[in-house]
């Protein structure tokens, strides 16, 4: 759509109201009021307690502690090691299990003629209604009932049935070219064997939009892992910085840097898949 | 719709037909595929969406503290006891005022930021990649570096101290609630997360207005700024507005993150959702209430999202391709 845009159009709106000066220093002051928490968290990760606490503000550590980088690992209190290690496994986890049972029923829904199909889509609808977090303690009853408790499995399995993502991928399949399954077919593949062979490997731009969206949600969750890991064994990144909020004792340089460890992922995948995570926002309208 | 004739297409024949004749055996079989594909999904859906809300249905017509097996039946009790729990009721005053700040301030920063980055000729990526980059943030890390440095109460948060250089003692923004700064730290901690998100739907909306209505009016004479704005971008993004109101509104209703994590520990400020995880899992294990309060909140955001519905279709998907 962008580039159907001409760009001669563009240029004329320019220079109206706000001279570009003008519109660079107010985008430039919105910038660095977004990048104020950043700093702040990088230069008490990087501080000493009292210099944090102190007296006058400290623009910047007199000296750049970067042994800070491994003392949440080695802090007694909170295994904050175990925890990054259980959010990348439930972020991983969540993420290939979201991708595979909702791109498939999305399928069949957007693509297999089935006479019910239709009332199956209706009961995804139905469901798109109530927000998963509004309902977490009947989820929770039956979780705990099943005895999935402080595990991988209760973390994970329950949020794997989004009924938005099934929804998003059908509305994807519904536009999928269909030349591309009919030749798989002549070519004497059965559904199973086309989704595979031919569908998924010309989707995988939109598998990595949801993947990357699906990922940062499963990794910023803090509602469910909150409820169900209740041993501290089982906590997320997210529960042990909660944690640490809650102490007696406050280690600030400490549980600066462990935040930051927990957002350097997250970074990551931004730098690598910003491209993907925009285009689908703007397709899917989703929260990432 | 796309889905009749999409269907259309690909089965000529009437579906009864190609049900009863398999072409190729079970492989080519279109009722077999359309259960082996969904089936994962809709077993899963059926087990951790319908079964809980089920459960919960049951659950709140009896009275269950520590079990989720009663027998002790009491029918609208649990109801009548959460409708008249200033706790809970109070929950969605919470809710109400939050919404009442948020929805509007988020609404038109992010507006504002797709207008600023939409502008721009050089650096366009970079600016945009800033606005964006707090959406990596959880609402837990936020809530810590908006509690422990942003706004700590004593003389190093970074507000105090601010305020500090123009004589201002220091503020409790969080410790007390009168008068309720809580408000602040809590508003500015989520349009710091969500306003990024916001700004690309909306710059994917500005992007598609057609140039064309831009030069017309300035042939007409319109001037640019303000008239262009109001006459022209701000109808033509009617659509993305009413679907980011009506985002913002039920991600304000699931707020639980930050006042958690912000609020912990206090009896103000509680949103629905954090009032019930006290009643349900708090020291009480009230089950039966918490269910109650679950199926009442249940009721009122399906009242929310069928009115979403009705106004933007389900076609979010397609309107954007």
């Amino acid at each position: 759509m962008t580039t159907t845009a001409p760009d001669t159009g563009r240029r004329t709106r320019r220079g109206g109201v706000m001279s570009s000066t003008g519109l660079y220093v107010a985008t430039s002051v919105a910038a660095l009021l977004f990048l104020v928490p950043f700093y702040l968290l990088i230069r008490n990760a990087l501080s000493t307690d009292p210099e944090i606490t102190g007296e006058n503000w400290k623009f910047f550590p007199t000296d750049i502690r970067w042994g800070n980088i491994t003392e949440p690992f080695e802090d007694p209190t909170v295994d904050f090691g175990r925890s990054m290690g259980n959010s990348l496994v439930i972020g991983v986890l969540h993420t290939v299990g979201t991708l595979f049972v909702c791109s498939l029923a999305g399928y069949a829904l957007a693509r297999i003629p089935y006479r019910h199909a239709d009332k199956v889509f209706y009961a995804v609808l139905v469901t798109l209604m109530v927000p998963a977090a509004v309902t977490f303690v009947p989820s929770f009853v039956l979780v705990s009932s099943l005895g999935w408790v402080d595990s991988y499995r209760g973390l994970v399995v329950p949020g794997l049935f989004s009924g938005f993502t099934c929804f998003l991928f059908r509305q994807y399949f519904l536009g999928f070219p269909k030349e591309l399954e009919e030749a798989a077919r002549v070519d004497g593949l059965g559904y199973w064997g086309a989704y595979w062979r031919v569908v998924v490997p010309n989707s995988l731009n939109f598998f990595a939009a949801i993947a990357t969206i699906t990922f940062i949600n499963g990794w910023n969750a803090f509602l469910w892992p909150l409820v169900i890991g209740q041993d501290p064994s089982a906590w997320t990144v997210q529960v042990a910085l909660s944690s640490y909020m809650t102490n007696q004792t406050v280690n600030y340089h400490l549980i600066f840097m462990a935040t930051a460890i927990s957002i350097l992922p997250l970074l990551f995948v931004f730098l690598f898949l910003q491209r993907w995570l925009v285009q689908g926002i703007a397709q899917t309208g989703i929260k990432g | 719709m796309p889905t009749t004739t999409t269907r259309g297409v690909t089965s000529p024949a009437p579906a009864k037909a190609a049900e009863a004749r398999p072409r190729r055996g079970l492989r080519g079989s279109r009722t077999f595929n359309f259960w082996l594909f969904s089936a994962p999904f809709l077993i899963g859906l059926a087990v951790f969406v319908y079964v809980p809300i089920g459960w919960s249905l049951y659950l709140s017509f009896f009275e269950a503290r520590f079990t989720v097996t009663p027998s002790d039946f009491v029918g609208l009790g649990n109801y009548r006891e959460i409708l008249s729990d200033s706790g809970f009721t109070g929950s969605l005053g919470t809710f109400t005022v939050f919404a009442a700040f948020i929805v509007p301030t988020t609404w038109a920063l992010s507006l504002g930021l797709a207008l600023l980055v939409n502008r721009l000729r050089f650096m366009r990526a970079f600016y945009r990649s800033v606005f964006f980059l707090p959406t990596a943030c959880s609402y837990v890390a936020a809530s810590l570096i908006w509690k422990m440095s942003l706004f700590n109460g004593v003389r190093f948060g970074l507000a105090n101290t601010v305020l500090g250089l123009f004589g201002v003692d220091n503020t409790a923004w969080l410790a007390n609630p009168d008068p309720p700064w809580y408000w602040l730290v809590i508003i500015t901690a989520r349009l710091w997360l969500q306003s990024g998100f916001y700004m690309i739907l909306f710059l994917a909306a500005l992007q598609n207005i057609p140039q064309e209505l831009y030069e017309a009016a300035a042939i007409d004479g319109a001037k640019r700024g303000w008239q262009t704005f109001r006459y022209i971008t701000l109808p033509q993004l009617r659509a993305t507005s009413t679907a980011v109101v009506l985002l913002l509104l039920v991600a304000a209703y699931q707020a639980f993150d930050e006042f958690f994590n912000l609020l912990a520990k206090t009896t103000w400020g509680r949103p629905p959702l954090v009032e019930l995880y006290y009643t349900a899992l708090g020291q009480d294990q009230n089950y039966g209430k918490g269910s109650a309060g679950a199926v009442v909140l249940t009721v009122l955001i399906c009242v929310v999202t069928l009115f979403q519905g009705r106004i933007m279709g389900f076609g979010r998907g397609e309107e954007s391709k």
